[in-house]
C-alpha cells in the first residue's frame, strides 16, 4: 500500500529561486489496484515517485509505503520496493544474470534465494538467450527485461513505474504494460506516471491528474467522468490542467 | 555503515572497472612503459651527449701570437682542439655557436713566457652553451698543462727537482654506501612518479564511477535499491583507492625492473666504481606513506567528480587539479627544500620529503610520524567530503 499526506517538495534553484515542484500532494493506492499519475512534462510526477521511492526526500509531508515512513525508514521502504523508469539504465559493462544477482544481494538475498528467484525470472521473461550478455551488447527490448527482471527479483509488493513507456516502440511499451497488468494480478500496488492518455485509460483504477505540483482532480475513470461530463480522458484531463493555467 | 553492502558495491565496482579499457590504460599501461621510456631517454642521451660532447675536438680561433710559434704549436698538437682559421667575426661566430671559443694570445707571449714576465691569455667563450663551455674547460687545462711545463722545464734549468711545484697531494674517497648515492639521485624523483602515478590511478575511475554513473542513467537505478547512499560513497571509495594503490605498485615494480637492467648502462658502465642501489625496504616504508596519499586523492577525487554532471565536465573539473599535485611534488623534488615541523604540514610535499628522507637511509621517526598522521586527517577530511557530497540531493541529481 502506498498512502501520501500533504507530500511536497521545494528545489532552490539558482534562476527562478525557490520551486514548489510538489505541492501538497495526497492519495492512496490499494494492493491489486493500479494507480496513475498524470501530467505534463514538468507536472511534478517524477518528483512525487522519486520521494515514494526515497530517491528525494520530501520538503515537508509524509508519506508510508508498504507500511514504512519514507522519512524515517527510507532504507525498508526501498527493500520493499520496485522502482522503474526510462531513466533507469542497467551497467553497460555487466552481464544480464551480473546485473540481476547484484541487484539481488542488494536487496539482501541469500545466493540461493537468489539462483533460485533469478532462474524463475529468467524463465518468464524469456531471457535465458542473453543472460550471459553485457547489457552494453544488448537490444532495447533486451535490455527492457533485464530492467524487469532487475526491479523484481526480490519480489517487491510495491512497484513504482516513472514514465516507464517513455520513448518505446510499441511492442516495448506493449510488454511493459503487459507487466504491469501481471504485478497487479499477482495483488502488488502499483502506481505508475504517464503523459499517454490511452495507457491510462487501459490500465489505471485509479487516477490522479497533476498540475504544476498540485493534485487537481482524483478518482476512478468514472468518477472523473461524471463529474467533468466528458467521456474521454483526454478531454477530462485538459479541462484539468489547462483552465487554470 | 553496514559492510556487507559496502562489500557487494565494491566488488560489483572492481568486476566492472577492470572492465573498462580506458581505466585499464591509465592504470596498467601508463606506469609499466612510463619508467623504462623516461629512464631509456635520459640514459640514451646523458650517452650521446658525452660520446659526442666529449670525443670531438672543439673548434677554437686564435687570435695573434704570430710571433710566438710555441704556444701556437702546442696548440695545435693538442687532440681535445682543433684551430679553425681567423676570422674577423670570431666573438660573433661564438655566439652563434659555429665555433666553440676565441683564444687571444696577446704579443710577444712566448718571449714573455721565456723572460718570465706573466701575460694573460683570454678566452671569449659562450656559457649558455653546454659545449662551448666544455671548450673552455679544455683551453683551461691546455694552458694549466702547458704552465706546469714551463715551470718545470724552468726549475730544470735552475737545478731545482719537479717535485717543488707538488709539495703534497690530495686524495677524496667516496664513503657513502652506494644506496645513498642511489637515494641522492633518485630519492627526490622517484616519491615525485609514484605520487603522481597514485593520482592518475585514481582519477579515471573516480570520474567514471561518480559523474559516467550520472552520464549513464545508472545513478537513478542504483540509489532504488536498499543500499545507503554512504554504503555506496565507500564502496566506491575503497574501489578507486585500490585502483590508486595498483597503479602505484605497478609503477614501482616497473621501476625496479627498468633500474635492474639498466643502470650499469646509465652510470659511467664497465669504467664506473659506483653501484647504485635502493633499499627495498625503504620502498616498503614509502608505501605505508602512500597509502593516506591514496585515501586523500580517492576522496577528494570523488567528491569533485561527483559534482559533474558528465564524464567530459568531470574532466574540466578534475584535470586543474593534478597541478595541485604536481607542484608541491616538484617542490619535493627541489634541493634545498627539506623535511622539517613546518613542511610536514603540507599535504603531499610532506609525503614527498620524507619518502626522500628514508630513502636515503635516514629514519627522522618523529617526524615520520607526523607525516604519516597529517596525511591521514586530511585523508579523513576528504571522505567526509566525498560522504557529504553523496548526501546532497542537489548535486546527485544537479541538472
Amino acid at each position: 500500500m502506498i498512502e501520501a499526506r500533504g507530500l511536497s517538495k521545494v528545489f532552490n534553484n539558482k534562476k527562478r529561486g525557490e520551486v514548489r515542484a510538489v505541492d501538497s500532494v495526497g492519495f492512496r493506492c490499494e494492493p491489486g489496484q493500479i494507480y496513475g499519475l498524470l501530467g505534463a512534462n514538468g507536472a511534478g510526477k517524477t518528483t512525487t515517485l522519486r520521494m515514494l521511492a526515497t530517491i528525494l526526500a520530501p520538503t515537508s509531508g509524509a508519506a508510508t509505503v508498504a507500511g514504512f515512513d519514507v522519512v524515517r525508514e527510507p532504507a525498508k521502504v526501498r527493500a520493499h520496493i520496485g522502482f522503474l523508469s526510462t531513466a533507469t539504465a542497467l551497467y553497460d559493462r555487466l552481464t544480464a544474470s551480473e546485473t540481476v544477482e547484484y541487484f539481488g544481494q542488494l536487496f539482501g538475498l541469500d545466493s540461493t534465494a537468489i539462483t533460485r528467484r533469478s532462474a524463475e525470472i529468467f524463465k518468464t521473461l524469456d531471457m535465458e538467450k542473453f543472460r550471459d550478455r553485457r547489457c552494453g551488447k544488448l537490444s532495447t527490448g533486451m535490455k527492457q527485461k533485464v530492467s524487469i527482471a532487475r526491479t523484481i527479483i526480490h519480489d517487491p509488493p510495491v512497484m513504482i513505474f516513472d514514465e516507464p513507456t517513455n520513448g518505446l516502440d510499441v511492442m516495448a511499451a506493449r510488454s511493459i504494460t503487459d507487466f504491469i497488468r501481471q504485478c497487479r494480478n499477482q495483488g502488488k500496488t502499483v502506481i505508475f506516471s504517464t503523459h499517454v492518455m490511452t495507457e491510462a485509460e487501459k490500465l489505471c483504477d485509479r487516477i490522479g491528474i497533476i498540475h504544476s505540483g498540485k493534485l487537481r482532480a482524483e478518482g476512478t475513470l468514472d468518477d472523473l467522468r461524471a463529474q467533468y461530463g466528458q467521456s474521454s480522458l483526454e478531454e477530462i484531463f485538459v479541462q484539468v490542467s489547462g483552465d487554470r493555467r | 555503515m553496514n559492510l556487507r553492502n559496502v562489500l557487494i558495491v565494491f566488488r560489483k565496482e572492481v568486476r566492472d572497472m577492470l572492465r573498462d579499457k580506458r581505466t585499464l590504460r591509465s592504470m596498467v599501461i601508463i606506469p609499466v612503459i612510463a619508467f623504462p621510456l623516461l629512464f631509456g631517454l635520459i640514459g640514451w642521451a646523458a650517452e650521446k651527449f658525452s660520446s659526442e660532447a666529449g670525443q670531438e675536438a672543439s673548434s677554437v680561433m686564435v687570435r695573434g701570437g704570430d710571433d710566438s710559434p710555441k704556444i701556437l704549436e702546442a696548440l695545435r698538437k693538442s687532440p681535445a682542439i682543433q684551430i679553425v682559421p681567423y676570422q674577423s667575426d670570431a666573438r660573433q661566430q661564438v655566439s652563434d655557436k659555429t665555433i666553440r671559443a676565441l683564444v687571444e694570445i696577446p704579443d710577444g707571449f712566448d718571449a714573455s713566457v721565456t723572460a718570465g714576465n706573466p701575460q694573460k691569455v683570454s678566452v671569449d667563450y659562450y656559457e649558455a652553451d653546454m659545449k662551448s663551455e666544455l671548450a673552455k674547460e679544455k683551453l683551461q687545462k691546455f694552458f694549466d698543462d702547458y704552465r706546469v711545463r714551463i715551470a718545470a722545464q724552468a726549475l730544470a734549468a735552475r737545478g731545482l727537482p719537479a717535485s717543488l711545484l707538488e709539495p703534497f697531494t690530495v686524495g677524496a674517497q667516496n664513503i657513502a654506501p652506494s644506496s645513498r648515492v642511489g637515494a641522492a639521485l633518485f630519492g627526490g624523483m622517484i616519491p615525485y612518479m609514484i605520487i603522481i602515478f597514485c593520482f592518475t590511478g585514481a582519477m579515471y575511475p573516480a570520474m567514471d564511477l561518480t559523474a559516467g554513473e550520472k552520464e549513464r542513467g545508472t545513478m537513478e537505478t542504483i540509489l532504488s535499491s536498499p543500499v545507503s547512499r554512504t554504503d555506496l560513497v565507500i564502496g566506491k571509495f575503497l574501489t578507486v583507492v585500490m585502483a590508486s594503490v595498483v597503479t602505484a605498485l605497478i609503477s614501482i615494480l616497473s621501476l625496479g625492473v627498468t633500474f635492474g637492467m639498466s643502470k650499469g648502462r646509465m652510470f659511467g658502465g664497465a669504467g664506473s666504481a659506483t653501484q647504485i642501489s635502493i633499499d627495498p625496504a625503504a620502498v616498503g616504508a614509502v608505501l605505508v606513506l602512500l597509502l593516506p596519499i591514496a585515501v586523500l586523492f580517492a576522496s577528494v577525487l570523488l567528491a569533485v567528480a561527483l559534482f559533474a554532471k558528465s564524464y567530459r565536465e568531470a574532466q574540466t573539473y578534475v584535470s586543474p587539479t593534478i597541478f595541485l599535485v604536481i607542484a608541491p611534488a616538484i617542490i619535493g623534488t627541489l634541493p634545498g627544500v627539506e623535511l622539517n615541523w613546518k613542511t610536514a604540514l603540507v599535504p603531499i610535499l610532506n609525503t614527498c620529503l620524507v619518502s626522500k628522507e628514508i630513502l636515503a637511509g635516514n629514519h627522522p621517526w618523529a617526524l615520520m610520524a607526523a607525516v604519516f598522521g597529517m596525511t591521514c586527517l586530511y585523508a579523513a577530511l576528504g571522505i567526509v567530503a566525498a560522504v557529504t557530497m553523496f548526501n546532497r540531493e542537489d548535486v546527485l541529481f544537479r541538472t
